[in-house]
């Protein structure tokens, strides 16, 4: 093979051995990722790889998928980008496919049934948490905290969709802290 | 057409999932059941095989209500949708900027929706406690099921048991209980 062909093959197998092992989202694959870009393949220093970590909480998208896309991009280009992508992608989209057959295949078993009666007030649980995890770094004040409340009422007492809630947010932010910033509070 | 239907929706969901699989599951709530792809019900089940498959929480659902909906084609159209608006962004910056997450209007704006964001979550947590009858008149399973969430909530804040423990743990007890 071909130096560049080459180097996106190696890009490919790297993110495809990440990609099965992340149980728990984005934030477990941060460490392997480094592990493999940093110290294996020394393709990046540490303080990049930190940095596309921070980029990649601000884009939309999954923060595993989306780092992986970055330090794609940072070592081979565009086709880096897309091959990093596809290779973290593609071993869990090969998972869910199989446990979505297995689930449409035993669903009606009554103890498969019963046992997702047990996981769904689990499930709750586990939103629940997600969104104490969240509030912690989201919650800094008392304006975020009604931001938070206010946005619960509106969801819960109209039909506007959840979508449309985001997009209103990151406005609602920029006019806030101009705001503030008029009247003299330092915010961020 | 389905699978064009199926694309499109999961772009949308994609472009504006900021801040983490969680707070886009009442966003994908939404609009599966808006189209009718299956019920609120079904889509917690949904998270749990999600939740319990390595990789992100919000494309792993999105891959198996393509799945659902239109088999192996919609699990690829979903799939697509999801990372394309992604991809689409994260090439933009890294053409033009290195250092956007540090301009002070991404950080402004992130000001607001982070909060929106936890709202959203909360939203989510309430609607699935209520579509999956966790607030129900009072009955055996009610109670068994407020046990599960409680117990299983301080597995996770205060014992920092992992997602995927909790939903394999809490699954044997509904087969022993029911």
């Amino acid at each position: 093979m071909h130096g560049k062909t080459k180097l996106l093959w190696e890009i490919f197998i790297t993110f495809l051995k990440i990609g099965p092992v992340t149980f728990g989202g984005g934030y477990a694959m941060i460490p392997l990722i480094e592990r493999e870009v940093v110290t294996t393949k020394k393709w990046l220093k540490t303080e990049d790889v930190a940095d596309v970590f921070a980029i990649s909480e601000s884009v939309p998208g999954a923060i595993g998928i989306n780092s992986a896309t970055f330090i794609g991009y940072r070592i081979a280009g565009v086709w880096g980008a897309v091959t990093a992508m596809i290779g973290i992608l593609i071993p869990t989209f090969l998972i869910v496919i199989g446990l979505s057959i297995s689930y449409l295949y035993f669903n009606d078993n009554p103890k498969v049934e019963a046992a997702f009666k047990g996981i769904r007030p689990a499930i709750v649980a586990l939103i629940t948490f997600a969104g104490y995890k969240i509030g912690q770094m989201a919650i800094l004040d008392k304006t975020t905290f009604i931001t938070a409340a206010v946005t619960i009422v509106i969801l819960l007492s109209s039909p506007l969709h959840p979508a449309f809630m985001i997009i209103i947010g990151g406005f609602f932010g920029v006019i806030l802290v101009k705001m503030k910033e008029n009247l003299g509070y330092n915010v961020l | 057409m389905l699978l064009w239907e199926i694309f499109r929706t999961f772009v949308i969901i994609g472009t504006v999932s900021f801040g983490g699989g969680y707070a886009m599951i009442p966003v994908i709530e939404q609009e599966v059941t808006a189209h009718g792809w299956m019920t609120t019900s079904e889509f917690t089940d949904i998270i749990a095989i999600a939740g319990m498959s390595p990789g992100p929480i919000a494309t792993n659902s999105a891959i198996f209500v393509g799945f659902k909906t239109a088999g192996i084609g919609g699990a690829i159209v979903a799939a697509l949708g999801m990372i394309l608006p992604s991809l689409t962004i994260i090439l933009f910056i890294s053409f033009f900027f290195t250092k956007a997450n540090k301009h002070k209007i991404v950080q402004s704006a992130f000001y607001g929706l982070r909060p929106v964001i936890v709202g959203l979550i909360i939203y989510a947590a309430i609607k699935f406690g209520i579509s999956n009858e966790l607030f129900h008149s009072f009955s055996f399973q009610t109670l068994a099921s407020l046990c599960i969430f409680l117990g299983a909530l301080l597995a996770l804040i205060k014992y920092k048991i992992h997602p995927a423990i909790v939903i394999v743990f809490s699954g044997i007890i509904g087969a022993v209980l029911y």
